[in-house]
């Protein structure tokens, strides 16, 4: 069973811009995030049959909610990230400490280079790809392919709206990608194809990137999306998947949907 | 403006992802070149590879820029160490561990500074002031004891030439000796060169000394009158040469003979072989050749026209000279040095005729200077540019055809 870390809402609104998306005019509608939120929760565990781990929320960390960027986690060892902004460098320590409580082996970079955890790192059994240049610094990815033995391809984030990259690239467990193709230049698209035929590579239309279509979260053949991508649920049920549309436009003014929302921890 | 090189590493799963490759091509296309130094690919799939390249740009801000731009996809600066630098155990003795240099430009780092070295020549060992963040080359015999001498290999870097901007023979960069190759388009643009640097040498400009270092065969195969108009016409600044060169060129001016031989009947005359030995006599016994020059007893030739043309001359002897010569510096160590001052602020070099003075300057030259070797033995051009990839331009020639030919492009008639 495929194990998930979240954090409740209880303290999520917007207190700083350090996105695009993010303004503090735009203020989140508690009630309706503690909702949205319950809802992606019964769907990941009753629809899809994913254990879900809580974590304690903490006042005045905002974003703690997105544990898809405590860290990475590998079997028993949990590399922590490194915020780029001081905003949520303060999250560190929770996250550690959650991880050092469940008893993993808990593992550091240095201080100089930035890693955003699974919003920047995502693949495949074999192939890692990071995101660089809007959070994370490229200069980690040897660090953690060395720690984890594993092949990681650096694609550069060239749009600030995609600046993690679970915002714009998804990869799914029968092998195929859902990305958006213009959030990377042509040497990132080039290494894509290298790797991920044709065949397998699923183009979101913009109109749903910036629904956070991408943002998804893959268990099995079910996948948990942002309501509002029809084309892009259509392109999954075609490849034999089963999908879950939940609102989540309360989190979306902060720049994250349902992958942001949830870590993997298994 | 100078060129300016940094070293960067990249490192990671560079090959597939096409970071090496995106890197690469933002250096060229900022206006920068790149060398390629050491790339490791990663032995297995998942282990990483790494790159070293060296990057240059033509201003010390277009590398800033390039830097600027490449560090995002994680190409570092090659964490540069210090230079190291020795006392000298004793006059004369270097270091151990000391490092010879090339004839190329070479920087040391002091404090964290990049330092040109002065004085670039090869096989001399670099002397550092780091008081005053100064350093510059030392041959092994001038060392004194407590000298700071730069050790072993780390903080200095060498700048390979870039290519000349002008587009004639030396724009080049290759060292082509071929008796083959025809002459006259060499020549033309030899001349081209010692036209602009007469003009700049006239204004004051720096590096616009045009050296010529000959032997005595310019004198035996008629190249005797040119030479001296190429000097009295202002276009040569320094002349190194032998007892020889001097002593027949005088011959020839006292007795119309050089070793002898009548230099317009072409034949041997009674008691000729004297006439040298006789030269060297009355100079030696009025005192220096420029005594004899302005005494009047030499009226005319190679050694008249420097004198008066106040042309720098460093005569150097040799273990079969005769007499010498007044001024003949007869101990090659300080014939050395004297050579190695007036090399400097020289814009062009004419080997001529000379295997000794030709390998002898060839040597103390930087790799910067234009040079060109003219023999009829084409292993002494052949020597000089076997010395690496300098801007020398070899010409398998008799001395006396080269300098006629200069000489007319330049506006000498017969």
């Amino acid at each position: 069973m495929s194990r998930l870390l979240v954090c409740p809402p209880e303290f999520f609104q917007i207190d700083y811009e350090i996105n695009p998306w993010m303004r503090r005019t735009n203020a989140v509608v508690p009630s309706r995030a503690v909702s949205q939120w319950q809802t992606l929760m019964t769907v990941l565990e009753r629809d899809v049959g994913a254990g879900i781990e809580r974590m304690p929320p903490v006042e005045g960390l905002p974003d703690l909610v997105f544990t898809a960027n405590a860290g990475v986690v590998v079997g028993r060892r949990a590399l922590v990230s490194r915020f780029r902004y001081p905003e949520r460098q303060r999250e560190e320590v929770y996250f550690e400490r959650w991880f050092r409580g469940q008893g993993y082996e808990v593992l550091t970079l240095e201080k100089t280079h930035y890693f955003e955890g699974a919003g920047d790192l995502l693949g495949f059994p074999d192939t890692w790809f990071g995101g660089y240049r809007q959070r994370t610094d490229i200069r980690s990815f040897p660090t953690l392919s060395e720690l984890f033995q594993r092949e990681i391809i650096p694609l550069e984030l060239i749009d600030g709206r995609f600046y993690h990259l679970d915002t714009c690239f998804c990869p799914l467990s029968g092998g195929e990608l859902l990305y958006f193709p213009a959030a990377f230049d042509s040497y990132g698209l080039a290494a894509i194809s290298e790797r991920i035929p044709a065949e397998r590579r699923i183009a979101v239309p913009e109109g749903e990137a910036i629904r956070f279509a991408c943002n998804a979260v893959c268990v099995g053949k079910q996948v948990v999306i942002p309501a509002g991508c029809p084309h892009t649920m259509q392109s999954l049920h075609d490849r034999g998947y089963r999908t879950h549309a939940v609102e989540l436009d309360e989190f979306m003014k902060s720049g994250g949907a349902a992958k942001c929302l949830t870590l993997a921890l298994d | 403006m100078t060129p300016s090189q940094e070293t960067v590493l990249l490192q990671g799963h560079i090959i597939d992802s096409l970071i090496l490759a995106k890197v690469l091509d933002t250096i060229v296309m900022m206006g920068g070149t790149f060398d390629l130094q050491d790339v490791k690919i990663g032995a297995t799939r998942e282990a990483p590879s790494q790159a070293r390249i060296v990057i240059r740009a033509p201003s010390s801000r277009a590398l800033a820029d390039i830097l600027r731009a490449i560090q995002p996809h994680g190409a570092a600066l090659e964490r540069e160490a210090d230079c190291r630098f020795e006392s000298a155990p004793a006059a004369g003795i270097l270091p151990e561990e000391f490092y010879a240099t090339t004839h190329l430009p070479t920087q040391i780092r002091l404090d964290g500074e990049w330092v040109d070295v002065e004085g670039i020549e090869m096989d001399l060992a670099i002397c550092v002031d780091p008081a005053k963040a100064q350093a510059r080359t030392i041959p092994m015999g001038a060392v004194k004891a407590g000298d700071l001498i730069v050790t072993g290999r780390e903080g200095i870097r060498v700048t390979p030439l870039a290519r000349p901007a002008e587009r004639d023979v030396f724009g080049f960069m290759e060292s082509i000796v071929s008796s083959e190759r025809p002459h006259q388009p060499v020549i033309a643009d030899i001349a081209q060169r010692m036209q602009t640097l007469r003009e700049r040498y006239r204004q004051g400009h720096p590096a616009a000394k045009v050296l010529c270092a000959g032997g005595p065969a310019i004198v035996h195969a008629g190249g005797r009158d040119v030479l001296t108009w190429l000097i009295e016409a202002g276009y040569i600044h320094v002349l190194f040469c032998g007892n020889a060169l001097a002593a027949h060129d005088m011959e020839a001016a006292l007795y119309g003979t050089s070793l002898g031989y009548g230099l317009t009947a072409g034949r041997s005359v009674p008691h000729g072989h004297e006439h040298h030995l006789r030269t060297i006599n009355r100079i030696r016994a009025i005192g220096s050749i420029e005594q004899a020059v302005q005494s009047g007893l030499v009226t005319e030739g190679i050694m008249a026209a420097c004198v008066r043309r106040n042309v720098k001359m460093v005569l150097a002897g040799t273990i079969r000279d005769d007499g010498p010569l007044p001024g003949v510096v007869t101990d090659s160590m300080q014939a050395q040095q004297a050579m190695r001052e007036e090399v400097q602020g020289v814009g062009l070099a004419l080997l001529v005729a000379s295997t000794l003075h030709a390998i002898a300057t060839g040597n103390l030259l930087p790799a910067t200077v234009p040079t060109v070797c003219v023999d009829v033995n084409p292993s002494v051009p052949t020597k000089l540019a076997d010395r690496g990839s300098f801007q020398a331009v070899g010409l398998v020639m008799d001395a006396a055809s080269f300098l006629k030919e200069l000489a007319r492009t330049l506006g000498w008639r017969p």
